[in-house]
């Protein structure tokens, strides 16, 4: 076509329209250089990753790999431009390489995309993870301004897959099926791409141009590309290529308009420093569900479609029978056998020449799986997308992450040296808390290079931590490793916590809050708690539930101490709480002595963190207990309404006869401190009258006095009680009480012991009223009562 | 003696076929399909998709859908009916299986009577064959003697018979199948004969996959079958419409007094048994419980025609929240200690915080 109208002009230029990622493309392409043999290939992808080209020959260099380039002053303003085996600008380089041709980037370089980026969104630039870019380079932007519309959206998907919009025409759900069937299939051996260009020019018309920076920034990069082109020509090239997105085909053929337009459009055009590297990249990655615009739904399936010699179909599904006798599922030959006739008989029934992913997936389901959802997402997760891990050779410069903690640690004067170095951080000033808060991110990436230490200064204070840093040469690894999750510290120790969210069970969510708070990352806090409420609402186990709370309120201390926000922190704590009330009385029935035992610490440990939330919500301990004590229902307050919510439930239970006696007389404690029971030495009697076992009233005592020596030094009622309990018992029934109660009573400190025998020997109940207040000097004790006020945080 | 009415007329029946309640539509169909079909098929594999999934035919006829949700499914079913392989219908009870099975037979072999209704009291010969024994006394074996059953009638036919919930027959019974699904051929040792079967013979079989463990299938038997799980409806419209369309067309059959169908309360039912079932609220804000029951459109059906019973014979004639709470109630809970965590959860967590819910919620209250 544009070459026939060119006979004058011997330079020619072919225009190679690809689909990213479609191994379709890739293997037309080959044959279609094979057949043109150019003498310079230009491939769609950032310019000034040129001198990176000859890597993709060298030696340990195994797609999938990613070009990555980052801005100097900024690792985590970045962009991907990853490549599978199969991708058509992969073998487009190795085809070049392999030949000794000329080959070159021609979209704009990173350069200026990034620079680009800084300035049409700033704001979430920080989130590299969302800003990734098509695979084409595409700066599809994290808002894209024309997203509300259809016309938009349509364009948006039509630069970004536009042969997946023809193949949506044909009814086709799998572009690469349709490549297959329309493009390979029908067109005699003949190259598909002249017809393509002529194609993707009737669709460039159809779907117009939308306004706005999305269409700029195309302009910008066609321009770009024919520029490059020119260039080539004027560098004497006889036979140009260009490899590029299929949309792009139909701007780049000759003859090429005028280049002072394309010089205007390109200048001023800012820049900005940028890095450009290879990184190992993962087909997880390439597909769709790691948040990819463009990205492919299926990288395992099209890298089989892409190695597979002969037969597609039949060896996939061998494949997929393999995967799942690994798993233990029975799958014979004739399962397969069958999975391949259902796969044909449904792709004739849906008038199609071949089958494709979807009639596949529908057999595997169907005949291989035995319609378990569970298996087929196994295969999805195992073999459709894939779990191929690039490696990239030795000699390719670093990873953003790597920069970024460089920068960080010289900003901290923190050496990367191998003999062990000890850091005493003072939390309360800023700059060992931003050490702190490195290291402990450090600590998330699972780098061991600063660990925590035991402290030469012993100190109880929160605000005192202790490191030891000893550098080895592996950690560079760990770091390339890590450089997976983000391209800056806090981005990649965030996606950690995102993938612990995501993944965790609720103890190690609940581990994750402190960390998190640790580590100062209240974002992914935000998802991690948002996980850890969805996690509690499916657990049924209530013990779970109770097992979480008190470390959710110990982590809201710590954020108290780093002035972190913690409303959402004990939103979740309030939610649990909620969950808590509500099970609580079926997670009491039937427990035997040790359960019991179990559930009394929790019960102590989920009350004692009520304690804290309560006291936190009401802004000091005074308030809320003066509140708690008032009763009032003070609804603005949801600290005070949870722990009476809690008191409430632990009332209702308090007189379940199936209740066993440790946790009876726990709960009748708790009630009993809380001050809403008022009739304790009934309850007591009640339970140790003769209705009862021994053993049962043993626990009983074990479950309210433990820790309770003060409530018997100054409750001589109670104390009375208990004596005649002890002195009515029948002595073979003292014999089998003794040892139990003695493990109560046994646990009270000295003093207390003595002080509780001195009551019973002076007669219990007959304790003389100390009234010896009168005499206080109020002036005197005035400082005192000072200090007590601030502490409790009155003041 | 009791005396027999004479067979009512199809339109007095109180469930007819669905040959005959669609017999226009197969018409139709099977006028316009000019596509090849398999042997033995009253129509074509696409016209049999047609007429499950719903459309539009060239002349105008309206196909009506008779099943509402994926069509790859149907596909998949109707592919596997076109191979030699027998289909297995899996799903929570009232996900449509039985009803699927029987248009699927309907529009393959136009007769969707050759049933086998599986129990735990199936015996061999609902499956096989059996004896008139006062024949067999008096003449010998003979096939005459023979008593057909319906999956021997389709091997000879070449149609398609039926087995519904067959994890409930006992597995040495159902092991019975395993020479017709791989041999395609039942011997009939007594009288040194076989019934081979026609071309477009096979079995469309129906189970509840939540009733495993009952009577397993075995994994020869199991590799027979093709699996298609049906699963309860995507979309919370798709539910209400399957909802209000079946509720109108009972209670016309079961000719309860008018009581106007109230949408807004279909659809609260809909979205609490939704809610309930995916553990997640509809707006995705909070997860709560599900409870251990199936919760399947079925029942939502169930818990709306026994509310308009209730109202139109004890209430004032108008579908209110506490003609369907009772319902309700039953259909959540059925384990009592659980699923009674679960919805009082729900209750307090989801349903009283809603607006416009706050009668169906004291409803609720009063009950639990």
């Amino acid at each position: 076509m544009a070459t026939a109208a060119l006979v004058a002009e011997p330079a020619r230029v072919e225009v190679f329209g690809i689909r990213h990622h479609g191994p379709g493309s890739a293997r037309s392409l080959l044959a279609a250089l094979d057949d043109y043999q150019p003498d310079a290939v230009l491939i769609e992808g950032p310019a000034d990753a040129d001198p990176l080209i000859g890597w993709a020959a060298a030696e340990g260099m195994e797609p999938p790999v990613a070009l990555l380039g980052y801005a100097q002053d900024r690792p985590s303003v970045a962009a991907f431009w990853p490549y599978a085996v199969f991708s058509p600008e992969w073998q487009a380089m190795r085809w070049a390489l392999r030949r000794d041709v000329a080959v070159s980037f021609c979209d704009l370089p990173a350069a200026m995309t990034l620079a680009e980026r800084r300035r049409s969104s700033p704001a979430t630039a920080d989130h590299p993870d969302e800003s990734e870019p098509g695979p084409d380079g595409e700066p599809t932007d994290e808002q894209p301004p024309l997203d509300h519309d259809d016309a938009g959206r349509q364009h948006r998907q039509a630069t970004e897959d536009p042969l997946a919009l023809l193949a949506a025409a044909a009814g086709y759900d799998d572009a690469e099926r349709w490549w297959d069937d329309v493009i390979e299939s029908r067109m005699d051996g003949a190259s598909p791409f002249p017809a393509l260009i002529e194609a993707m020019a009737e669709v460039r018309r159809e779907v117009g141009t939308v306004p706005g920076l999305a269409a700029e920034q195309e302009a910008r990069r066609e321009a770009y590309m024919r520029q490059t082109i020119r260039a080539a020509l004027k560098a004497g090239r006889r036979r140009v290529a260009v490899v590029c997105g299929a949309w792009h085909a139909p701007v780049l053929t000759l003859p090429l308009p005028p280049a002072n337009a394309d010089a205007r459009i390109l200048r001023g055009a800012p820049k900005r420093k940028v890095t450009l590297t290879w990184v190992p990249w993962t087909h997880e990655r390439l597909a769709s569900a790691s948040g990819y615009g463009a990205g492919v739904t299926s990288p395992g399936w099209y890298h089989h479609l892409w190695t597979a010699p002969d037969q597609p179909i039949v060896r996939w599904l061998t494949a997929v029978a393999r995967s799942l006798r690994g798993k233990d599922l029975m799958v014979s030959s004739a399962h397969v056998i069958e999975a391949v006739r259902l796969a044909d008989t449904l792709a004739a029934l849906r008038g199609r020449p071949l089958a494709g992913l979807s009639e596949v997936t529908e057999a595997t389901r169907a005949v291989l799986c035995d319609g378990d959802e569970v298996a087929v997402r196994f295969v999805t997760d195992h073999l459709v997308v894939g779990q191929a891990l690039g490696t990239v050779s030795d000699g390719v410069p670093t990873v953003p992450l790597d920069a970024d903690l460089t920068a960080q640690c010289r900003r901290l004067r923190i050496r990367r040296e191998p003999t062990t170095r000890q850091h005493d951080l003072d939390l309360r000033t800023s700059h060992d808390q931003a050490k702190s808060k490195l290291f402990h991110r450090l600590g998330l990436l699972g780098l061991r290079w600063i660990q925590p230490a035991e402290s030469g200064i012993q100190s109880q204070g929160t605000f005192r931590e202790t490191w030891e840093a000893t550098w080895r040469p592996e950690y560079a690894v760990t770091l390339v490793e890590a450089s997976v999750w983000g391209t800056t510290v806090e981005a990649a120790a965030a996606a950690k916590i995102d993938r612990v969210a995501a993944e965790g069970s609720l103890a190690e969510l609940t581990a994750a809050v402190g960390d998190c708070l640790l580590a100062d990352l209240p974002d992914a806090l935000g998802r991690l708690l948002a996980a850890l409420a969805e996690k509690a609402a499916l657990d049924i186990d209530v013990v779970h539930l109770m097992d979480a709370v008190p470390d959710l309120a110990r982590a809201q201390r710590y954020g108290d101490v780093r002035r972190t926000d913690t409303a959402s922190l004990r939103q979740v704590s309030e939610a649990l709480l909620l969950r808590i009330c509500t099970g609580l009385p079926q997670a009491l029935a039937g427990l035997d002595d040790d359960a019991a035992a179990a559930m009394r610490r929790r019960l102590d440990a989920v009350h004692a963190a009520i304690g804290l939330l309560a006291a936190d919500a009401a802004g000091g301990l005074l308030a809320a207990s003066a509140a708690a004590e008032d009763g009032a229902p003070s609804t603005s307050t949801p600290g005070p309404t949870g722990r009476q919510r809690w008191l409430a439930v632990l009332a209702s239970v308090a007189d379940r006869p199936d209740l066993n006696g440790q946790l009876a007389g726990r709960i009748i404690r708790i009630l009993v401190d809380a001050e809403l029971l008022s009739d304790a030495p009934v309850r007591l009697h009640r339970a140790l009258s003769h209705g009862v076992g021994a053993a049962t009233k043993a626990a009983w005592i074990d479950g309210f006095f433990s820790d309770g020596a003060v409530l018997l030094i100054h409750d001589p009622e109670l104390l009375s009680l208990l004596d005649e309990w002890v002195s009515g018992l029948g002595q073979e029934e003292f014999v089998d009480v003794l040892p139990l109660v003695r493990r109560t009573f046994g646990a009270f400190a000295e003093s207390e012991r003595r002080a509780i025998a001195g009551r019973v020997a002076a007669g219990a109940g007959q304790r003389p009223e100390q009234r010896a207040d009168d005499d206080l000097d109020l002036e005197l004790a005035a400082p005192a009562l000072a200090t007590v006020r601030l502490i409790l945080g009155a003041a | 003696m009791t005396e027999v009415a004479a067979p009512p007329p199809t339109a007095d029946l109180l469930r007819p076929h669905a040959e005959q309640v669609f017999a226009a539509e197969l018409v139709a169909l099977h006028s316009a399909d000019d596509r090849p079909r398999p042997p033995h098929w009253r129509m074509s594999p696409w016209a049999v998709v047609t007429y499950l999934i719903g459309g539009t035919l060239p002349d105008g006829t309206v196909i009506s859908p008779k099943y509402v949700g994926a069509r790859r499914l149907m596909e998949v079913a109707v592919a596997t009916m076109a191979t030699d392989r027998a289909l297995l219908l899996l799903g929570v009870p009232g996900t449509a299986k039985s009803w699927v099975s029987e248009h699927l037979t309907a529009a393959i072999s136009g007769n969707s009577t050759l049933l086998v209704q599986g129990t735990s009291g199936t015996a061999e010969e609902s499956i096989r064959y059996g004896w008139n024994y006062a024949r067999l006394l008096a003449e010998g074996p003979s096939e005459a003697a023979l008593v057909w059953s319906p999956v021997m009638v389709a091997m000879r036919n070449g149609t398609i018979a039926r087995i519904e919930e067959l994890t409930r027959i006992p597995s040495d019974v159902q092991d019975a199948l395993i020479t017709v699904l791989s041999e395609k051929t039942l011997p009939v040792p007594e009288l040194g004969i076989e019934v081979a079967a026609a071309k477009g013979f096979n079995i469309v079989a129906t189970a509840n996959d939540r009733d495993k463990g009952i009577n397993e299938l075995s994994s020869a038997l199991r590799r027979r079958f093709n699996t298609v799980v049906l699963p309860l409806p995507d979309s919370a419209e798709d539910e209400v419409a399957i909802v209000s369309s079946r509720v109108a067309d009972m209670s016309k059959s079961l000719e309860l007094p008018p009581v106007p169908p109230a949408i807004e309360e279909i659809r609260r039912v809909v979205t609490v048994f939704r809610e309930l079932r995916s553990g997640v609220t509809e707006d995705g804000r909070t997860k709560i419980k599900s409870p251990s029951g199936s919760l399947s459109t079925a029942e939502a059906i169930s818990v709306i025609t026994s509310g308009l019973a209730l109202s139109a014979h004890f209430g004032d004639g108008e579908l209110r929240p506490g003609d369907i709470a009772s319902g309700l109630l039953g259909a959540v809970v059925k384990d009592p200690v659980a699923d009674q965590v679960a919805w009082s959860e729900y209750l307090e967590v989801v349903v009283r915080e809603r607006s416009g819910w706050a009668e169906f919620y004291s409803a609720c209250r009063e009950l639990s």
